[in-house]
């Protein structure tokens, strides 16, 4: 994981080459994430964008200690989404709000062209339980603390927990890491 | 800390999803630094996070850092870092500005050591283009002088069978008994042949060499001053082995141009 972290601390001196492996390794993830938000993925391509370069901006406040890249990244991506669909452009635009939105987006067979194990997400979406399907869209896509989910949801916060840890199990195990 | 029991409450997932609050990140993180067993475990909930999350792209944004690129080298430019104030701040900045100070001035007069001789460097290129420049112009108003005589004819010369993209212009003054020749529109010879230019008569046609233009892939503008002291009905510009022939290979006929009776 050396090279991880080398990355990151080279992305806070303001590498730009090491910037972008970081972009190439969480973009379309940052991306799938906002649109999952927003629903339209040219408004997506967009708010990505603005990511990177506010990420880029503030990378000093970045620290290791408070969490993982990833998810500081991520954070960033959905505050920012989140605003959007706070704003009167959003608005106008009339979406439903159904809230495992990324279940349809797998579903719907004109994406994922270039993902290798596409097919092998959407079996796996599609035999999720619903709880998994409202509790993974909840804490990954939509950054609920584990407080709200647990309110959403009606259910104690450890049971949140370990639910949402064996969702993510046999995903684990499909994309094939330990 | 039973580490089994500990990934199994499944506190690392909501760990990467960023669900905890600040203060039970940075236990987690405590924890990850003890045992080696957690992280492995972190990287791979993040693996499977980040490819569920990246499957939900509908497109690829890869191809798009370029266009971030472009930004932030901007912004990265127009940074200023504040720094917040700090204790005794006073103190430390004077002290700080009169070294700061110093040290410019020291680095400064290295510059200017350095630049003087820049400059005089400089200088000396620039004459020498002034100097060349002036050459060019010199040539450039005798062309126009020559352009506007009033004796002088024009003479467009079309591109023929062989090449019809190439064209050249004629200009004839019959007082000095010479043509201006413009060739830049013919293509660069092929090796071991040359252009060789022809005043022609009509009826019955007959062919005068003016002479080869053998200095043509060495002549930058591309105008050939040539002698004519002929009653020339046409122009024309044969492609012809290197030295000229005695008479025009009229297969081989670049362009060619006649002159109106004026």
């Amino acid at each position: 994981m050396d090279k991880l972290e080398h990355l990151i601390s080279q992305f806070q001196q303001k590498d730009v080459k090491a910037y972008e492996e970081l972009y190439n390794m969480y973009c379309n993830s940052i991306s799938g994430v906002v649109n999952t938000i927003v629903k339209n993925d040219d408004v997506a391509q967009e708010i990505t964008q603005d990511v990177f370069i506010k990420a880029w901006n503030k990378s000093d406040s970045y620290s290791a200690q408070k969490g993982r890249f990833f998810t500081w990244i991520l954070n960033i991506a959905r505050n920012a989404a989140i605003d959007y669909t706070r704003s009167k452009k959003f608005k106008q635009s009339k979406q439903n709000l159904n809230s495992d939105f990324f279940v349809d987006i797998l579903e719907s067979s004109d994406n994922l062209d270039d993902a290798t194990d596409a097919i092998g997400i959407r079996e796996f979406v599609k035999n999720l339980s619903e709880k998994c399907k409202s509790i993974i869209t909840l804490l990954f896509f939509k950054g609920y603390t584990q407080k709200e989910a647990s309110e959403e949801l009606d259910m104690p916060i450890g049971t949140i927990k370990t639910r949402n840890r064996n969702c993510i199990a046999n995903l684990r195990t499909m994309v094939g890491v330990q | 800390m039973d580490i089994e029991k500990y990934i199994a409450s499944g506190i690392l997932e909501l760990y990467v999803a960023g669900s905890l609050s600040e203060k039970e990140n940075e236990e987690v993180n405590a924890a990850i630094q003890e045992s080696a067993e957690l992280l492995v475990e972190v990287l791979s909930i993040e693996n499977a996070i980040v490819t569920i999350t990246a499957a939900t792209s509908k497109k690829d944004t890869k191809h798009l850092f370029t266009d971030i690129e472009k930004q932030l080298i901007q912004k990265e430019t127009k940074v200023i870092p504040l720094s917040t104030p700090k204790n005794n701040w006073r103190q430390y900045s004077g002290w700080a500005a009169t070294l700061l100070i110093g040290m410019t001035l020291l680095w400064s007069n290295s510059q200017n050591n350095k630049l003087k001789d820049q400059v005089a460097s400089e200088k000396q290129q620039l004459e020498q283009q002034i100097e060349k420049a002036s050459n060019n112009l010199a040539e450039a108003e005798k062309l126009i002088t020559i352009f506007r005589d009033r004796d002088i004819i024009s003479i467009p010369l079309a591109g023929q069978q062989v090449s019809p993209n190439s064209y050249a212009k004629v200009y004839w003054d019959k007082k000095t008994k010479s043509i201006y020749l413009d060739a830049q529109g013919l293509p660069t010879p092929p090796k071991g042949k040359v252009y060789q230019v022809w005043s022609l008569k009509m009826s019955p046609l007959t062919p005068t060499s003016l002479g080869i233009l053998d200095t043509f892939t060495a002549d930058t503008n591309k105008i050939f001053t040539i002698e004519n002291a002929n009653e020339s009905e046409a122009f024309g510009i044969t492609l012809e082995d290197e030295g000229g022939s005695a008479s025009p290979t009229l297969k081989q006929l670049y362009t060619l141009g006649a002159v109106t009776a004026t």
